[in-house]
Parts: structure tokens; C-alpha cells; sequence
């Protein structure tokens, strides 16, 4: 055990990713306020003692109480409240915490279905290629707004009402995922090109490996560098797209606000001198997805893949 | 065959969410009065009757009355379609042309202090969505500042079918700080794609023999490099026209530009089943397009296209 | 050499606007949405009859101060208790300078009564109307009708000579989405003209210098430029780039304040706010106890006293609302003072009231709320399900477009809503025959009363107006005591605008450029 562990340590330490992070200034700055924005939004509970959705502990008077250090600021709210008396830090941990799980399920899913499609794509090549990567063509002008607008629309008419509040958050997923996966193929598709001429594929191939075990086993892995960059600034394009549609109203539903449903509500304060209201959640989101995409360059200048 | 099936997605979505009759009428209006309403309308009609008559109709560039407007949905699209194109040329042509700029700049000179500057700036652009850009706008330009207007177009000047804003003093100032909205996002974009495709290219041997022939920098660079440049620059800023159609539903709506996007938005709001479904059907239509121009483009940038296909053909 | 004449002509056109806007003075006036059409007996709606009322006239109107006066009749009288005899004023012109005479109110009057007309239930008491000569009308009403006048205030005047070479001698069938030169076009006798018309984005009002009234404002030109979103508009009006706004958001109103240019004004609105439960179903669609808690007063009581309304109006409305007691708002006949007082805020009590009623433990119930009608109703739905919260009453809140919210109201699917009601005619038989009468349409509490019908009944038909008087504060009582609804405030308006712009406010919302000044 200790032995594996070690070498697996050393196998990092000697790789040039690492030699080139802690290179990288950007990179470990990135890297730990997203560390540090993970942790707390995922473990809020054990960092904020207010729970922000159980009515019965808010109070209207708290309402648009400033953040602490300005002169009409409370300790116990250090980013100030909302107009509902709602603490602004645990409701921005909150709704990052949505916009984080809608974000990576989104990439997963169109991770998935992206790597999928295009490695057997490369793989197989012939007719099947073609379609798919017409699929793709076709997709990537369809703006992931327009897409996800339609999406949301046929699911309202779809299921009903009660279900939907639901089931939004799946919706909001499928609508985001499905506009990004052709990126994924792409890279995917392009890279099991490369990789499938090489001569350990042909070797698998002659010695009787099946095509199933050579895609997932063999290329996969080779291909995962270029998919994972994708997967970093999807995760950063994701986090906006689903801010996006919430400031639209399409988004996840209000009794659940992320980041996004939370900037179009404070929205309505900002001339009247609420600014904290609109403003932190604004800055979160900015910060969360400028620290994304510092380390999706990082990584695309360190990984180098052909990018198409 | 695509028009068809969007065609039916716009029509049978709408169908589904919410009751025009309630947006038209008062709290105050009797039940005889609604369905009396919704029988004028054709609303009680099976839904493939109201289908088939929609694509009649829409293939005649008839989509009905907005229900909330009560004008006929072509004229409406007609009149706000000049305020939406020339908002995503200009923004279109901001990102491409301050996009290739930057974007060839970072290019050559890759370590520099400006260009790292840039490349930030860029990243943080692409961090930052579109109406956070819009709000901030507002809020710096036209309250604090007071120097540009916050919303609509200013005068116009009507051209026969087309208004225009650009012959004014208020209409060149009103589209300012939209476009610039618009365009920031596809602006980053852009100055990556040229970056890179710069990089590359400034690496391809012919460069380099280029080089070696003693050609000017200025001219292996801008003669050279950047025009092969170009080819996927052209692709992603034709794709992203699309996009910017389709962003510009955010940018209206935040500086409430009278185009279609901010159309379709009210339209969406008030359930107005006719609008919705015709801007949609206009939308795959502008894709379509789109699609085939920027082949058509491709076929005449890149010769080897051009070969391969008369190789075909041939 | 083209760029040079481009810029040439860029200069000219900047020396026409110079010079045009020197010598005018334009108010630029903004709200929410726009007229719906220029026709103006098709659509009985607020921001309609707002741009109607600046180019139309009527028989009698309301002043700044909501009393009715003379318009175009210079005086009436009942010769007997359902004939009006009014005599018209002399010196009226349309805008195109024709003159305007009796024909022309009695083909307004009947035009307004037409099928496709949105007034004619206004007006559904007259039998007959017709010219005793050019400038004599006699109105002849079914039975005694004691507010007719102000049922012909909202009757607008059009050109009969005008409908008939435009073909718009019907109203527009607005419904129908018909489509009429009227629609679009206008010719009023009132103190302005609509020179342009773009919907939704800009119509420009010139002075009508044909008007017959004594001019009491200097204003060339409105422009009326409707910005849907809030912040935009509060941002359009403090970049100086509007004059007025009419409905300013609440939340806005310290920072327009603030700016030194601006100034806001704010009045009570003819509007109540108020929450309904059904307590006639037996099974609450959204409850969790099998049975329906709203059937017990105490329970409907209960709910009342968890609401603090003084919180609400401190935070929600920033202190521009008036908690209310009964639906129904000053200047109604039928209210008083006493009547509108609130039954206290009291926790304990509330919880107290709960227990007695047989849930010691709370439970569960949707609110069903618009996010799009009335002044922060998201936000005071949100509010009250805090409230309501600590009593243990488990509300989940519901809010959406107000299409769909009334829609669904209708379709009898809310537990418990919320709801605003005005009252056009000022008498509370209106609020009783929609909201309390058994039965009524807009009745979704389903409360049920015979003392109250029968009172009702008295209010419809009573002429002696003690009599009358007496039928509604009984049925005001009743209903009061009963805690049919669980009333909420009075809507308070606003409108901003720049100190140097006059523009009076009014309880029912609707401005008059006529006695506005631009300094």
C-alpha cells in the first residue's frame, strides 16, 4: 500500500503537469480559491450557522441590513442581507452551491455524451462519422440561450407544474449539456484519429482485442488531456450559461436561488443603494469563473492539445 | 426539412405554456367574455388544425396577430428586424476587427507585458456573463458618468423599409454601449482564435522559409500569416453571428433596444403564442443561412476545398 | 470625399436638432407598458385611457382633485329622475379644426355602446340618447341612476364626420385583433395631438393649439416612451434622458431623491391588496391535513395576526403602503376609518387561536402569487410565508406570471392567493357584487353570506341613499367579522420626476399633461 502510494506520488512529482504548476503562480492561485470556493459551498452547512430557506428563522426587520464594516452593518451579517432578512454569505454559499452542481453535471453530461459520440465517431469512421459530426455542425450554431430557451419551454409544457420546480434543475442540465457536447466530440473525434493509426492500436487490433475494450481501455485514455481542458472551460461556460437563463427567469426556480437567480433579484436594488445585495453575488460568480478559466489556460498552454 | 421541424417545435411548444386569453383581458372579465374569446381565436380548435394552419400561413410570411399588440407578427418583426441587425453587425464588426487586432498583437509578440495584460482582460471577459457587463454599463456610463443613454435606440431615420440609427447624433450614441456589450464576449473569443492560429502558423515552415528568404516581418505577419489566419476567424465570426442574434435577447433586454430580441422577450413574458413562434422560425432561418453562406465562404478562402470538391465533382 | 459629405450632413442634422429642441419644451414621460390602442372605446385599461385622456374628451371629467366637473357640457339637469338634459359647450373644435356639436357626442355615446366596445357596461343603463339641437343632449337611463356621471366621465368624444371617412364608425375589435385607422390614428377635441405613433416604443404628443380650455401648461410636445424594465427606466430617468416616470419602483424612490434633480411624489392608490383561502372546500388541494383549516375562523384569524404588516410596509413597501382593514380605500362610498382598522399583530395569540382550532402543530398550504401586477407582490408573498412560518403554518410559495395566476384562480385551483382589487365606479357594490357576493366571478374564497346578498341586493336597487348607506356598512361588518379575506394594504404610487417638471400626481395613476409645466 504505502509503496503504491509513494510511487504514485513520485510518478506525480516527477511529471512535468506538476513541475509546471508549481511553476505556475496563476495556476496554484486558481486552484486554491476554487479549493476554498468548493469546500464552502459544498460543506455550507459547517461554515455559515444560518440557514437561509427555513422561513421560520428569518426576520423582515433584518432586512437590508448593509455588510458589517459599513457604519449600519451587523457582525452576524457580514456581507449585509437580503430584502427577504436573509444573511447574503450564506445565500451566495447556497446558490453557488447550485450553480456548482448544475455546472459540473452539465459538463459530465455532455462530457459523456460528447466522448461518446466522438471517439466511436473516430473510431469507426464511414457514414457514421459523417452524421455525427454533421450532428455536431448543426448543434454549434444553435447558441446554448437559444437552445436551452427551448429546451426549458418544451419541459414546462411537458411535465407539470409541481413536477417541474422539480424537475428544473435536471432541465436546466440537459438544456446546458446538450449545447456543449459537440466541442467534445470534436476533440474526441479528432484525437482517436491521431491515436487510432498508431501502432499499438493496429497491434490490439490483429490480436484479436475487441473494438469496445481498444475505445474505453486504450485510446481513451490517451485522448483524455485535450478532453479534460474542454471540460475546464466548459465547467466556466456552464456556470455563466446557467446564470444566465436564471437572470432571464428560466432558470432554476426562486426557492432555490443560484448565483445568476440571485443577481437578477438584487438587480431590482441597485440604484437604491442596496448594492450589496446584487453586488457579491455578481463578484462571486466572476471570481468563481475567472478562477475556472485561469486554470483552463493554464492547463490548455501546459497540455498543449491541438485545439480545433 | 429543418424550417419544417422547427416550424412544428415553435408552434406545438407554445401551445403548451400559459393562456393568452388571461394576458388579454382584465381580472374583471366575465367567463362568456373568455370563451367567447377563445372561440374567435381558433384556440379550441385540435391541435393539427392549428398546426396545419400555422405552416399555411407562415410559409405566406403570415404569422398571425400578437396577441398582446394585436398587429400582424411580420410587420412587427419587419419594423424592430432593422434595430437587432444593425446592432449585431456593428457588435460583429467590433469583435472581429478589435478581436484580430489584439488578437494578431498577442500573436507576435507572445511574452510581452501588453499581451499578458490583454489575455487577462480577455480571460476576465469571458468570465464575466453579458448582463452583469450591461448593468455595469448603465450604472458607470449613463447614471454616474451621464455620458451615453441608457436604453433604445434615439432618433431614427426612416429609409423606405429600413430605420436607421446611424444618421443621428442620439441614434450613433444610443448604440455605443449596447454593441460594445454584445461584442465583448465574441471580442475574446476572437483574440484567442487569431492567437493561436498566429502561433501556429508563425511556426509552419513556410513561414520559416519565408523568413529565410528575407521578407519583412510586417509582411510574413499581416501578408503571410494572418490571412491564413483568417479561414477559422471567418467560420467562428459567421457561427457567432448566430450567437450574437441570439445574445442580443440579453443585451435588448438589459438596454431595452427595440429589436426582436427584446421582442421575443416581452413576447415571452406575455405569452404571445405568434411572435414566439415566428421569431423562432426566423432564427433557424438566419442558421440556415448562416450555415450555407459560411460554406460557400470556406469554398472560396481555402483552395484546397475548393480542389477537393471540383475533384468530386470531376 | 463620400466621408466628407457624411460628416457634412452629420453636422446639419445636428444644427435641425439643435435648433428644434431649443425653442420646444418636451416632457419625456415613461412607465411600464403602453396604450394598448389610440380607439378610444376598445380596451378599458390604465395606460390606455392615460394616453386617451391627453388627446380625448368627455361630457364631464374628473380634476386633479378626482371631483367630477364640466368638460364638453357646460352644465345638465334631470328633467325628471331618468332623463339628463346636458348643455354643450359652443367653442370646441376637433384638432383638425372642425367644430364639434351634439351629433357627435350622440354618435360617440352609442359607438361606445356597440358590441366590440370595451365601455359598454359602463354606459348599459342608457336607453336613449339623442340631440335636441346642436348643442343640447338628452340621455335618457332605464332606471334612477345616481352615478351616471361618472360612468360618462370615462365615455371619450370622437368626430363623427372623422369615423365616418375613416370607417372606424364601430370600435375596434380589440379581442379580435382587429385592426382600424382609429387604432392607430386620432382626432380628439382635448388640450393634445398624437403626431407619431410607434406601440411600444415611442408616441409623440404635440399641443393642440385648436384647444378650446384655457391653456394652463407650457409644454410643446410629450413623449411617451415606455421602458418595461424597472432599473432601466429609474436609470433613463436619473441620466436625465427621461422627465417622468409614473410608476417608480419603490425601492428606487431614495436614490431619485438623492440625485438633487430629481423629485418624487407619492399618493394612495385606488387599489387593496389582499390574501383569499377558500374555506368552502372540504380538502385543501395543497394541505397536508386531509380536511381544510381555512373553514375555521380561528384559523383564517390566526393567519391574519401572524402578519406583521408594519414590517411588511416598512421593508417591502418602504413605507409606501397603508395597512388596510377592509378591501375598500378612502373616497369609496361605504368606507370609514373605522372599519379599516387591522385586528392586531399578534404572535402568541395567532399560535394561541391555532391550538384551539385544532392545530397545535400548524400545516401545510401552497401560496399561490403574482410576480408581475402589483407593486413588489413577489416580495410580500415571500414575506408572508416568513410570517406565517413561525406560527408553524408550513406555506410554500408559489408565484408566476399574472396571466397564468389569474387564469388558474379562475380555474378554482388556488388554496390561498393573492389578489388586488380597485374600484373604478368609487361605491363598494362593486367590491361586494365581484368578491363577496355568493357565486360572484371573482369570489375564489368562496365565501357565502345570505345577509350580505340580501344587502347587496339593497345597494343595486335602493334609492334612498341613508337606506343604501346603512345596507353597505352592515355588509361591511359582516364580512369584516367573518374575515372573508385577509386584507393586506393599500397600494401607494409613485412618480418621479426632474424638479423641474411638474407633473401632478393622482390617486387613479392617470396624469394630466394640461396642467403640467416644464421650467
Amino acid at each position: 500500500m504505502d509503496n503504491k502510494n509513494l510511487t504514485l506520488i513520485s510518478r506525480i512529482k516527477d511529471s512535468d503537469i506538476y513541475f509546471s504548476f508549481i511553476k505556475s503562480p496563476t495556476a496554484i492561485l486558481s486552484t486554491l480559491i476554487l479549493i476554498i470556493i468548493f469546500f464552502c459551498s459544498f460543506f455550507v452547512e459547517l461554515v455559515t450557522p444560518y440557514n437561509p430557506f427555513d422561513p421560520s428563522s428569518l426576520s423582515l426587520m433584518d432586512a437590508f441590513t448593509p455588510p458589517s464594516w459599513t457604519e449600519e452593518g451587523l457582525s452576524k451579517f457580514i456581507l449585509g442581507t437580503d430584502g427577504q432578512g436573509r444573511d447574503m454569505l450564506s445565500t451566495i454559499l447556497y446558490g453557488s452551491r447550485i450553480s456548482l452542481i448544475v455546472g459540473f453535471s452539465a459538463v459530465i453530461f455532455a462530457l459523456v455524451l460528447g466522448v461518446g459520440l466522438g471517439l466511436s465517431a473516430g473510431y469507426f469512421g464511414g457514414k457514421y462519422e459523417m452524421i455525427v459530426m454533421r450532428l455536431t455542425d448543426v448543434q454549434l450554431t444553435v447558441p446554448s440561450i437559444l437552445m436551452a430557451l427551448l429546451v426549458d419551454g418544451i419541459a414546462r409544457g411537458i411535465i407539470s407544474r409541481e413536477l417541474h420546480d422539480e424537475m428544473a434543475i435536471y432541465v436546466l442540465i440537459f438544456a446546458i449539456g446538450i449545447s456543449e457536447w459537440p466541442q467534445f466530440a470534436r476533440v474526441s473525434r479528432a484525437a482517436t484519429l491521431v491515436e487510432k493509426n498508431k501502432d499499438y492500436v493496429s497491434a490490439s487490433t490483429i490480436i484479436g482485442v475487441s473494438n469496445i475494450i481498444i475505445m474505453f481501455k486504450h485510446i481513451l485514455p490517451n485522448i483524455m488531456r485535450p478532453v479534460l481542458v474542454i471540460g475546464t472551460i466548459g465547467l466556466a461556460l456552464a456556470i455563466i450559461a446557467e446564470a444566465t437563463l436564471s437572470f432571464l427567469g428560466v432558470g432554476v426556480p426562486p426557492t432555490t436561488p443560484s448565483l445568476g437567480t440571485l443577481i437578477r433579484l438584487g438587480n431590482d436594488f441597485l440604484f437604491s443603494g442596496e448594492w450589496w445585495i446584487t453586488f457579491f453575488p455578481a463578484i462571486f460568480l466572476v471570481i468563481l469563473a475567472f478562477s475556472i478559466n485561469l486554470l483552463g489556460d493554464w492547463m490548455r498552454d501546459t497540455l498543449n492539445p491541438k485545439l480545433n | 426539412m429543418v424550417m419544417l421541424v422547427v416550424a412544428f417545435v415553435s408552434f406545438s411548444l407554445f401551445n403548451f405554456v400559459g393562456d393568452p386569453i388571461n394576458n388579454m383581458v382584465g381580472e374583471e372579465t366575465s367567463d362568456e367574455d373568455r370563451a367567447e374569446l377563445r372561440e374567435t381565436l381558433g384556440l379550441t380548435d385540435p391541435i393539427y388544425i392549428q398546426f396545419s394552419r400555422f405552416v399555411i400561413n407562415a410559409s405566406k410570411g403570415n404569422f398571425g396577430i400578437s396577441y398582446q399588440l394585436k398587429r400582424p407578427v411580420s410587420e412587427l418583426i419587419s419594423e424592430r428586424l432593422p434595430a437587432t441587425i444593425e446592432l449585431v453587425l456593428l457588435s460583429a464588426l467590433i469583435a472581429l476587427v478589435s478581436g484580430t487586432l489584439l488578437g494578431v498583437y498577442t500573436g507576435i509578440n507572445r511574452k510581452g507585458f501588453l499581451s499578458d495584460i490583454i489575455l487577462a482582460i480577455s480571460l476576465l471577459g469571458v468570465s464575466l456573463p453579458t448582463f452583469v457587463i450591461g448593468i455595469l454599463f448603465i450604472y458607470l456610463f449613463a447614471v454616474i458618468l451621464g455620458i451615453l443613454p441608457s436604453f433604445g435606440r434615439g432618433e431614427v431615420v426612416s429609409l423606405g423599409y429600413w430605420t436607421t440609427g446611424f444618421l443621428t447624433l442620439s441614434g450613433l450614441k444610443a448604440i455605443i454601449l449596447p454593441s460594445v456589450t454584445l461584442s465583448l464576449f465574441q471580442m475574446t473569443y476572437i483574440i484567442r482564435l487569431v492567437r493561436a492560429e498566429m502561433m501556429e502558423i508563425l511556426q509552419t515552415d513556410y513561414i520559416k522559409f519565408a523568413r529565410a528568404r528575407g521578407i519583412s516581418e510586417k509582411s510574413i505577419h499581416y501578408k503571410h500569416a494572418l490571412k491564413n489566419g483568417l479561414i477559422p476567424v471567418i467560420t467562428i465570426a459567421g457561427i457567432n453571428i448566430g450567437t450574437l442574434i441570439a445574445f442580443s435577447i440579453i443585451t435588448e433586454t438589459v438596454f431595452q433596444w427595440p429589436g426582436m430580441g427584446f421582442l421575443f422577450i416581452q413576447a415571452v413574458q406575455f405569452v404571445d403564442i405568434p411572435i414566439m413562434s415566428a421569431y423562432l422560425v426566423f432564427i433557424a432561418f438566419v442558421f440556415v443561412m448562416i450555415n450555407f453562406i459560411v460554406d460557400i465562404l470556406y469554398y472560396f478562402i481555402d483552395p484546397r476545398i475548393r480542389v477537393k470538391a471540383e475533384a468530386v465533382s470531376g | 470625399m463620400k466621408s466628407k459629405n457624411f460628416f457634412k450632413f452629420l453636422i446639419a442634422m445636428l444644427f435641425v436638432f439643435a435648433s428644434t429642441q431649443s425653442f420646444a419644451k418636451t416632457i419625456k414621460w415613461s412607465m411600464q407598458g403602453d396604450s394598448l390602442t389610440l380607439d378610444p372605446h376598445a380596451q378599458n385599461e390604465g395606460p390606455t385611457t392615460m394616453v386617451s385622456r391627453q388627446i380625448y374628451e368627455a361630457l364631464v371629467t374628473r380634476g386633479l382633485d378626482m371631483s367630477i366637473g364640466p368638460q364638453l357640457a357646460t352644465d345638465w339637469k334631470t328633467t325628471n329622475p331618468t332623463t339628463w338634459v346636458f348643455n354643450l359647450r359652443k367653442d370646441v373644435k376637433f384638432s383638425n379644426g372642425t367644430p364639434m356639436t351634439s351629433e357627435d357626442v350622440v354618435f360617440s355615446i352609442l359607438r361606445a355602446q356597440q358590441r366590440t366596445s370595451d365601455f359598454k357596461e359602463y354606459i348599459s343603463t342608457i336607453t336613449s340618447v339623442k340631440a335636441l339641437d346642436d348643442y343640447t343632449v338628452e340621455i335618457q337611463t332605464r332606471e334612477p341612476n345616481p352615478i351616471l356621471l361618472n360612468q360618462l366621465s370615462n365615455i371619450f368624444v370622437m368626430s363623427k364626420k372623422w369615423c365616418e371617412e375613416n370607417f372606424a364608425m364601430a370600435p375596434q375589435n380589440w379581442d379580435a385583433g382587429q385592426e382600424t385607422f382609429s387604432a392607430t390614428n386620432s382626432l380628439g377635441t382635448g388640450p393634445f395631438k398624437i403626431t407619431l405613433r410607434e406601440p411600444n416604443t415611442k408616441t409623440v404628443f404635440k399641443k393642440n393649439s385648436k384647444w378650446w380650455g384655457e391653456v394652463e401648461h407650457n409644454i410643446t410636445e410629450i413623449h411617451l416612451l415606455p421602458i418595461k424594465n424597472a432599473a432601466t427606466r429609474v436609470a433613463a430617468l436619473l441620466s436625465g434622458e427621461l422627465d417622468v416616470v409614473t410608476d417608480a419602483p419603490v425601492q428606487d424612490l431614495d436614490r431619485i431623491r438623492s440625485s438633487g434633480a430629481h423629485k418624487v411624489q407619492s399618493t394612495p392608490q385606488m387599489r387593496t391588496i389582499f390574501l383569499g383561502m377558500d374555506q368552502a372546500a372540504d380538502k385543501l388541494r395543497t394541505g397536508n391535513t386531509g380536511d381544510n383549516p381555512f373553514k375555521k375562523k380561528e384559523v383564517r384569524q390566526a393567519l391574519y395576526q401572524a402578519i406583521d404588516i408594519e414590517a411588511i410596509k416598512k421593508k417591502v413597501m418602504r413605507g409606501l403602503s397603508e395597512p388596510a382593514g377592509i378591501i375598500t380605500f378612502p373616497g369609496v362610498t361605504g368606507y370609514t376609518k373605522e372599519l379599516d382598522e387591522r385586528l392586531p399583530y399578534d404572535v402568541d395569540a395567532a399560535k394561541q387561536l391555532l391550538a384551539d382550532a385544532g392545530y397545535p402543530d400548524g400545516f401545510e398550504v401552497e401560496l399561490r402569487c403574482p410576480n408581475d401586477r402589483y407593486v413588489n407582490d413577489e416580495a410580500i408573498c415571500t414575506a408572508v410565508v416568513g410570517m406565517l412560518g413561525k406560527i408553524g403554518v408550513n406555506v410554500s410559495l408559489f408565484a408566476q406570471t399574472k396571466s397564468k395566476h389569474f387564469k388558474e384562480l379562475k380555474d378554482n385551483q388556488g388554496d390561498f392567493y393573492m389578489l388586488g382589487w380597485g374600484v373604478p365606479t368609487l361605491d363598494s357594490h362593486y367590491v361586494f357584487h365581484y368578491l363577496y357576493e355568493s357565486g360572484a366571478s371573482w369570489n375564489k374564497v368562496n365565501f357565502s353570506n345570505a345577509e350580505v346578498d340580501a344587502a347587496i341586493r339593497v345597494m343595486e336597487g335602493e334609492v334612498d341613499l341613508d337606506k343604501r348607506n346603512a345596507a353597505i356598512a352592515n355588509a361591511w361588518k359582516i364580512v369584516k367579522d367573518n374575515i372573508a379575506y385577509l386584507p393586506l394594504h393599500h397600494q401607494v404610487i409613485s412618480w418621479a420626476s426632474k424638479r423641474s417638471v411638474d407633473v401632478p400626481i393622482r390617486p387613479n395613476n392617470e396624469p394630466l399633461f394640461r396642467f403640467s409645466n416644464v421650467r
